[in-house]
């Protein structure tokens, strides 16, 4: 039966080229918008670190004083921490792995044939960062506690940076110029950057893009007078020379949680420390948070804006498209009232009749489909063209590929249905009569 | 024109005419907002900005030795002087748009609470020039205040300073700015004069209370210094931009140098801007279509549909201009109809966006000029299954079809 309404739909495919067409161009359009939209914002608000998120967790605490609030509505906590929260939190050990990031733009000055000064988009951070965040090694390995207290002068370099400067060997133990300061490299990295760059939300620069260039421990580089990107003072007397003791925050702060025990039980000890420190005079506000991974970034808005206008304004005009595509199957199906009349008079039931329209309305989403993906692979090559920081991500997996069917095939059937169904309601004597 | 008969009739094909109608809401709906953010954008990338934009060229050069600042500045400002062309130079901490924002906020009192973010500027002898900043009241720095200012824990160690005319109105509305003082964790400048309005280092980051919220203080040469800023006349800035880069190149040996001309850095500044107003007319245009194609689909089908009754009607009479007028008046009743239903649904996403994405509220002109377009949208659309409705023979009447 199947095959039969196959070839009758084809058949009527045929018989109306300009019709069809324009059906198909519609649902293309419309899908190969949307698709395009939703694979970017798929990318945008993806799990940087799927193995691992839910059990990394952001701690805040609030030192700002109370009538000096973080933000205008007093309510949200600041986004980062000073040196001595962060230091009295880390020498706590009370999760199983603890990190404090800061980022810094870092210049890099090879031998003197090897080219000219450059800056490279740098970490500062302890030990717990590469074992924590899952970071792969092409080769050597990060650096260790001892080395952190050690203010050891190591490097790990990503790979990019050690094809650049060494032409892709292995350049463990060889030394790196930072800022004026030899560096030795103890590792090299395999390609990795997380998207979105989750570990340095607002501690300078870029939310996407190729991942950090140089790893520095926190401690080296600060004592070697490397600066942060981002520094906010709550407090007058803020310094670059003395942020360790400045009343600023510059800081961000990861631990790592195994368990629900692990998350409660730090929760308490992150609210007694608060608590302790409004004791002490330090803080005026006992308020604490520590969302995980996934709830740092939603909290925090890091898909664009625009991204997320885009993908509506996309499915506001897969809807145009699809009632667009109701109207010009409907107009096809009823002008063909005889032929049903005379399908009905032979003996189809109506559900023969819908079915043969449906099948129909389905090589049509098929057809939009495959149209539609080739507007979508045109739509994300456009924007792997434009300047957005995350553009050079759009490419389309195999997930948003199947998707473009399924979509196509929805939308089609959902465009067929009314169709279909206006068409198995024709009366077939009255069409009979008439001729 | 009779519109009885044509409501008759449209309450005859109830599903074609409600589906027109919804293509059409849908449409003006989409439309009207998408035209709105187009013009929303557009106005941002015009954002005016009251410096020499068109003669300025940045040459920023970072990682040189601080402590020797004092000495390398002003030898490095000498050679760039040299440079044929050059009208003014200085040097500079940053520059709007620049998109590295130094932010502080000023009050106007000692103890005072603001919630605007304003834009830091430090400037070497000259910037004023160099920069082609407007003074609207007061006056620019002397010698004397460039030489005593320093830079320490990103403050001014001088007493000086300009602001511009958007904070002048906004911190002493009514009255002279010239004279006041502004403070900021307890240390104060005295406001000497006031500028017209300079963009913020990233105006989309600092929100609308802070796009033009910028305050300026002098600096002698200090390694907070990392931008020169060149003035010449816009037809050498590239020109003068590449001399710079080999002046400096050659005299910055250990730092990174790079340039942009002051139009680049502002085209930069704005290009996801720029492309997102591309894509949204390009959805726009695409979308006009689909609706166009929509409406002629359905319509050709619809005429085809009344041949008859078509016929009938030229039998007893009917001009083509009255078949024509007809289906013209028919759509333009269902055009109305659907744009009315389509204002509704324009104000509700507006609304919806208003709260979701911070968006300004639709002015209301944005409806009747797309009630217009959509409006010449169907009447173009319909035309041509019009014109070969009125091309229906009267014999059609006198056949079983």
């Amino acid at each position: 039966m199947f095959g039969y309404y196959l070839d009758l739909a084809l058949r009527s495919l045929r018989r109306n080229k300009v019709l069809t067409t324009l059906m198909v161009m519609a649902l293309a359009l419309g899908i190969g918008a949307t698709i395009t939209t939703l694979t970017v914002l798929r990318l945008l608000s993806g799990d940087p670190l799927p193995q691992k998120s839910a059990q990394l967790f952001y701690p805040q605490v609030d030192p700002y004083p109370a009538d000096q609030p973080f933000s205008r509505s007093g309510k949200r906590l600041p986004f980062a921490m000073s040196y001595v929260d962060v230091m009295n939190l880390l020498h706590a050990r009370k999760a199983k792995r603890q990190v404090a990031v800061a980022l810094s733009q870092v210049k890099v000055t090879p031998d003197a044939q090897a080219g000219k000064p450059f800056y490279a988009d740098g970490v500062m951070a302890t030990a717990d960062f590469f074992p924590m965040f899952d970071v792969p090694f092409r080769y050597g390995a990060g650096w260790t506690a001892a080395e952190d207290d050690g203010r050891a002068q190591v490097a790990v370099i990503a790979g990019y940076l050690n094809d650049r400067l060494f032409g892709g060997a292995n350049s463990v133990g060889r030394m790196i110029h930072i800022e004026g300061h030899d560096f030795r490299i103890i590792g090299v990295l395999k390609h990795w950057a997380p998207q979105p760059r989750f570990y340095a939300l607002h501690l300078g620069g870029h939310n996407y893009g190729k991942g950090e260039g140089v790893y520095l421990p926190l401690l080296a580089a600060r004592a070697d007078g490397i600066a942060p990107s981002m520094m906010m003072s709550y407090a007058p007397g803020s310094s670059l020379q003395h942020l360790e003791t400045s009343p600023a925050i510059w800081l961000g702060m990861w631990v790592e949680l195994p368990d629900a025990s692990a998350v409660s039980a730090y929760r308490l000890f992150l609210a007694n420390y608060a608590r302790q420190q409004v004791a002490l005079g330090r803080f005026q506000k006992s308020r604490t948070a520590m969302p995980s991974l996934m709830e740092w970034l939603r909290s925090e808005h890091v898909v664009p804006d625009d991204a997320r206008l885009q993908a509506g304004l996309a499915f506001g005009f897969l809807l145009i498209c699809v009632v667009n595509t109701v109207g010009l199957l409907l107009a096809k199906c009823l002008r063909r009232a005889r032929e049903i009349g005379v399908r009905r008079v032979l003996g189809a039931s109506r559900g023969a009749i819908f079915a043969q329209f449906m099948v129909e309305a389905a090589i049509v989403g098929l057809a939009g489909g495959v149209l539609g993906l080739v507007f979508a692979v045109l739509g994300l090559w456009g924007i792997r063209h434009q300047p957005a920081q995350y553009a050079s991500l759009a490419h389309l997996d195999f997930p948003m590929f199947l998707f473009t069917f399924v979509v196509a095939l929805a939308a089609s059937l959902v465009a067929g249905l009314l169709p279909a169904w206006r068409a198995c309601a024709v009366a077939p004597a009255p069409q009979l009569k008439a001729s | 024109m009779q519109i009885r008969p044509i409501l008759a009739s449209l309450r005859k094909h109830r599903i074609p005419a409600t589906l027109i109608v919804l293509e059409i809401a849908l449409a003006c709906a989409v439309l009207c907002n998408a035209v709105f953010m187009i013009g929303q954008r557009l106005a941002d990338i015009h954002w005016p900005n009251a410096i020499d934009e068109q003669g300025i060229s940045v040459v920023t050069v970072n990682g040189t030795d601080a402590k020797l600042a004092a000495s390398d500045i002003p030898r490095d400002l000498a050679a760039l002087r040299g440079i044929a062309g050059v009208t003014a130079v200085a040097a500079a901490t940053s520059m709007p748009l620049d998109q590295n924002p130094a932010l502080s906020s000023f009050t106007t009192t000692p103890d005072g609470n603001t919630t605007v973010n304003t834009s830091v500027y430090f400037i070497g002898s000259g910037g004023e020039q160099a920069l082609g900043l407007r003074l609207l009241e007061g006056r620019f720095f002397n010698a004397d205040e460039y030489a005593d200012s320093g830079f320490k824990d990103f403050a001014s160690t001088g007493h000086v300073m300009l602001i511009t005319q958007s904070d002048a109105r906004r911190l002493w509305p009514g009255q002279s700015a010239l004279g006041k003082t502004l403070y900021t964790n307890e240390q104060a400048w005295t406001v000497v004069g006031v500028v017209a309005d300079v963009l913020a280092q990233d105006p989309k980051m600092s929100g609308p209370g802070g796009r033009y919220s910028s305050a300026f203080f002098p600096l002698r040469p200090d390694g907070a210094m990392g931008d020169y800023v060149l003035r010449s006349a816009p037809q050498d800035r590239v020109r003068v931009l590449r001399e710079a880069l080999q002046v400096l190149g050659r005299l910055e040996s250990d730092g990174v140098v790079q340039g942009a001309t002051y139009a680049g850095m502002r085209d930069a500044y704005f290009a996801d801007t720029r492309s997102m107003a591309w894509m949204l007319l390009l959805v726009c245009m695409v979308m006009l279509a689909v609706t166009a194609f929509g409406i002629v689909g359905l319509t050709s089908f619809w005429v085809g549909q009344r041949r008859r009754q078509i016929g009938i009607r030229r039998a007893v009479g009917a001009t083509r201009g009255h078949i024509l007028q007809y289906f013209q008046t028919e759509n333009f009743l269902l055009g109305t109809a659907g744009v009315a239903l389509g204002m509704v649904l324009a104000f509700g996403i507006n609304l919806y966006l208003m709260q979701r994405y911070e968006m300004a509220r639709m002015p209301w002109y944005y409806l009747p000029v797309s009630a217009v377009a959509l409006w010449v949208l169907g009447q173009l659309a319909v035309l041509g299954p019009a014109l070969r409705a009125s091309n229906v023979p009267p014999v059609v009447a006198t056949r079983s079809v």
